[in-house]
Formats: C-alpha cells, structure tokens, sequence
C-alpha cells in the first residue's frame, strides 16, 4: 500500500530531514518526493510504501502530524487512493 | 505518481472547503424480530442492531484516518417499526423507540432512524399506534428519529394522514419546549420517501432492502461554492459544467469510502446520496453557492432557477462517479442548518412561501424551517399537503420537516446546537385551511400523461 505524505508551511530547516528520519525509523519507504517553495510558503509530496512499515498506519499518521505540530507544519498522510479515485477515470 | 496539483487540491478542499463524507449509514432489517410479545420482540431488535452495528463506528473512524477524509456522522437505519408494532396487539410501541435509543448508545452512532411508518394509501393498527406515540417517543429519547410517508404519485395523498401529522408534530414541539423543541426537529413527514436514504431524520430501512446495507451521503456545498467563486466572470453553461466536475470529485471520495467500509464490514454496498448537505460552519452553505452564482440573497428573485441548476449538475456530475445513487440525491435546503439560509432568513429576503417554490426543483423540502408557536395543527398540516401535492405531481421526494417554537413568535430564534443549527421563526399564512384538511379522505394519484 502507498501513502501520501504532504507537508505545507512556512519554510525552515530540515523539514525533509525529519519527515523521511520519521519514515526510515517505521521501514516506510519513500518512493517520490517532489517539494516547492512560493514566497516562504513550502509544499512537499512525498510517495510512500508503507507495506512493510513496523508500526500501524494511524500511529504513523499521529508521528509525522506530531513532527508537524511542533514546526507549525500541517502534515496530512493519507492513502494514496484518495487521490486516484478523486483525479482519475 | 498522482499530479501534486491534483493533491493539493484535495487537501485544500478538505482543509479550508468542508470536504467531508457526510455519514456512513447502516441499514438493518428488524422484520425477522417481529414478536407478538413487544417485550421479546425489542430484545431481538436491541440484539441484532448491537451485533451488525458494533463495528460500525470503529470502521468509519479507522476508514476516515487512513484516508485522510473526514467522516461526520455514523448512523443507523431499521425498518419501519410500524411494521413490528402490527404485531403487538395494544401494546404501546413505545417500548421499541426506548430499544432503539439503547442500541444507538451501546454502539454509539448519533442517529438511528426508522420510528416510521408508510401510510400512503391508509392506515393499519400498528401505523396508527405508531404515529400517535411519536411525540413521546421523541421527547423519551435522546437519538431516536422518525418519519412518516403520507403520499406517493402512485397511491395519492393520505389526508387522514396530513390532519394527523399536523398535530403529531405541534404534540412533538409541546413534549419538547424545554428543549429547543428538539423533538420536531427529529420528526419527517414524506411524500414518495425513498428506501435507501442514508440522511436523517428521515433515513429508514425500507421493505424492499436487504438485511442489512451500506449507504453513504457525501457532501461539499464547500467546495463547489469555491469552486463557481473561483470561475469569476463566466456564463451559466460554464458554472454548470463547473459544478458537474466538482460534484464527481465529492462523489468518488464517497464511493471509494463506501467501498472500503462495506467491504470491512462485510455488509453489501448499497447506494451513494449525492446530497450536497450544508452545516450551519460559515462556507458549507448552499445558499452561499446560490449567491456566488450572482443573486444579492438567497431568497431573490431567480434563487428557484438557481436552485435547479445546481440540483441537476450535481446528479450529472455524481451519477457518473459511483456505482448505485440513490437516497434523496440533490442539494437540500433546511433553513436552520446553512448559514446563508439562516442569513437570508433573518434579512426577510427569504420566506417561507419561496422556499416552497424551490422545494419543487431540488430535493428535499420545507426542512427545518421554524414557525411560530401558535401555529394551529390544521395549517401545519395545510403545509404539508402543500409539500406532498409537489412531490406526488412531479414524482419527485418532497419532505416536510417543520419546528413550532411553543411560546415564541415570529422574529425570535431557536438554537438547537451542533449539525442542527439555529433559525429565526418564518411567519406562516394565518388563513385557515381547516374545512379541507379535516374532510379526510384521499387525493387521488396524479395522471403520469397529458403532463402540462
């Protein structure tokens, strides 16, 4: 199963970096990673595998929305057919 | 890799636009707890909700979580229970709606409809016994909600049925005045209801469904305000088209939740109302559609054409997004639970008399409209006929689902709190239509040809 990891604030240090430490801690592999930057506003979409993530899904989404929280970061991690059924045919 | 465009999207329309599933609804058949002891036959209906229930919530909060979408309201609909009191000779059904508001606590969903009867074409012993204990059974519970289907454009108006519901529904607002008078708010009269509505208060689980059944309402005046608002300066086709779309991307989260909870529910999936159902939360409005589309207030003169313009691009738009639609599948309009409605109200740019006009184009009907408290049961139930004479014409749902303030007057307010909202009392025609509702009788079922 794939997930979506999206990040949006504002841009500061490392937001990557403890996102993906976040991600290699749970065996969740990152597949994609596209991020953009306009005027200080950051925006990263992160592809996931996360069929052989160590820990659950909701406790995955609650430490990377944590990881969110204290940067005053909003994290959504959300399965990847949400969006294929919403975009696609 | 999905387009990130088409990610942020979805994640604006959740975060800023109100994107959310409006409810999860299970559908149960109670027909195998028929008992001629009212006793043995509400322990078999407490017993079988509570089993095919118990997950529901659990599911509808794992689903919302790994889908990142929210999932308001985890509901319950049963078979009338008109047809199980039928068999309890002379006992109260009472008893059933006191099982019913157990069960919906034991596995704590907000709602469970079904304290209904379908009285279209008459009456038997146990409709009658039903309908005469709904106001008590709605002051008595807290989650119990009931409806009534007094019409059908194949069987005509009951109008022994529109007289009696006038004064069930004045008797509910009386048992409940210390409570907002809540318990109208809980009380549906149909015409032509359908078997599969997920939405309360007037979802049932109709005779023709199966044992038991998913039903999904979506949802996103939100969105799709946000997304005319986002269109600018274009022609109607163009709107139309724009709302289309939105209302197939609404309609797809719906379907692939629907999926997901039938299939770990182990329940068959039934249908997908494609409602646009407002909240009373700023921007989950559909007047604010109507009104972004161009009209100064809800309420002006050409809001009606408005309003079937929208109702219309959302069934294109959405048909084409799920498997199997039904329910009431349109763009409601309950004064008490949009904001915009409660705006439009409050500046007198909305009456009660437009709001019946626009019933005839949209689902659902006069929903949630408050109206004095001296009200007399008889124009209650005028309004009623009214409604269903809509609905029973252009073989259309139309619903009445009317608050009389007991002891307020027009100009005041009634907060009811939470996805009920709040609503200035709309002043009601004063002339007595008494001598017609009380002939009693039938309104014979319309002509479906020579149609002008």
């Amino acid at each position: 199963m794939r997930a979506v990891i999206t990040v949006l604030g504002k841009d500061m240090v490392g937001i990557l970096a403890k996102v993906s430490a976040k991600c290699a801690e749970a065996d969740v592999n990152v597949i994609e990673v596209t991020q953009s930057i306009l005027q200080d506003l950051f925006a990263m979409i992160m592809m996931v595998d996360i069929s052989k993530s160590k820990v659950p899904f909701d406790e995955l989404v609650d430490s990377l929305k944590k990881i969110g929280d204290d940067m005053g970061l909003k994290v959504h991690v959300m399965h990847e057919d949400i969006f294929n059924s919403m975009h696609r045919i | 890799m999905v387009n990130s465009r088409d990610i942020l999207e979805t994640i604006n329309m959740i975060d800023n636009e109100h994107l959310d599933v409006r409810t999860i609804t299970m559908g149960i058949s109670l027909l195998d707890c028929i008992d001629a002891n009212i006793q043995t036959a509400c322990t078999k209906v407490y017993d079988k909700i509570c089993r095919y229930a118990k997950d529901l919530v659990k599911t509808g909060e794992d689903i919302s979580k790994e889908y990142g979408i929210p999932i308001i309201n985890k509901r319950i609909a049963v078979s009338p229970i008109a047809m199980l009191a039928g068999a309890c000779n002379g006992k109260s059904p009472i008893y059933f709606a006191h099982a019913l508001d157990k069960a919906a606590k034991e596995v704590g969903v907000n709602f469970i409809g079904g304290y209904s009867a379908l009285v279209h074409k008459g009456f038997s012993a146990g409709d009658y016994a039903l309908i005469s204990s709904i106001p008590q059974a709605l002051a008595e519970t807290d989650f119990v909600c009931s409806s009534v289907n007094i019409g059908s454009t194949k069987a005509g108006i009951n109008m022994d049925a529109v007289a009696k519901m006038g004064k069930v529904i004045r008797k509910a607002a009386e048992l409940t005045a210390d409570k907002d008078c809540i318990g109208a708010a809980k009380l549906v009269v149909f015409c032509n209801a359908p078997e599969d509505n997920p939405f309360m208060a007037g979802a049932f689980h109709g005779p023709g469904e199966p044992d038991c059944v998913i039903n999904v309402g979506v949802s996103g005046p939100g969105v799709v305000r946000a997304a005319v608002a986002q269109a600018g300066d274009c022609d109607i086709t163009e709107i139309a088209n724009i709302v289309k779309k939105t209302a197939f991307k609404i309609t797809r989260t719906g379907q692939l939740v629907a999926q997901e909870a039938s299939r770990r529910l182990c329940v068959p999936f039934g249908i997908i109302d494609l409602s646009l159902a407002p909240t009373p939360a700023v921007g989950d409005s559909v007047a604010y559609i109507l009104e972004e589309m161009g009209l100064e207030n809800c309420g002006a003169h050409g809001t009606t054409a408005a309003l079937a313009l929208l109702n219309d691009a959302v069934k294109k738009g959405g048909v084409m997004a799920s498997s199997h639609v039904g329910g009431l599948s349109g763009a409601f309009i309950p004064v008490s639970e949009d904001a915009g409605m409660i705006h439009a109200a409050r500046a007198g740019a909305l009456t009660l008399n437009k709001l019946e006009a626009m019933t005839a184009v949209c689902s659902v009907g006069l929903d949630m409209i408050v109206i004095p408290g001296d009200t007399s049961s008889d124009i209650i139930s005028g309004i009623i006929a009214d409604e269903a004479a809509i609905g029973m014409v252009n073989s259309k749902t139309t619903a009445v689902r009317l608050i009389p303030a007991i002891g307020k007057k027009a100009g005041e307010e009634l907060d009811f709190g939470g996805l009920l909202g709040k609503g200035p009392i709309m002043e009601v025609n004063r002339n007595s239509p008494s001598t017609f509702i009380n002939r009693g009788g039938r309104i014979p079922a319309p002509l479906q040809s020579l149609k002008n």
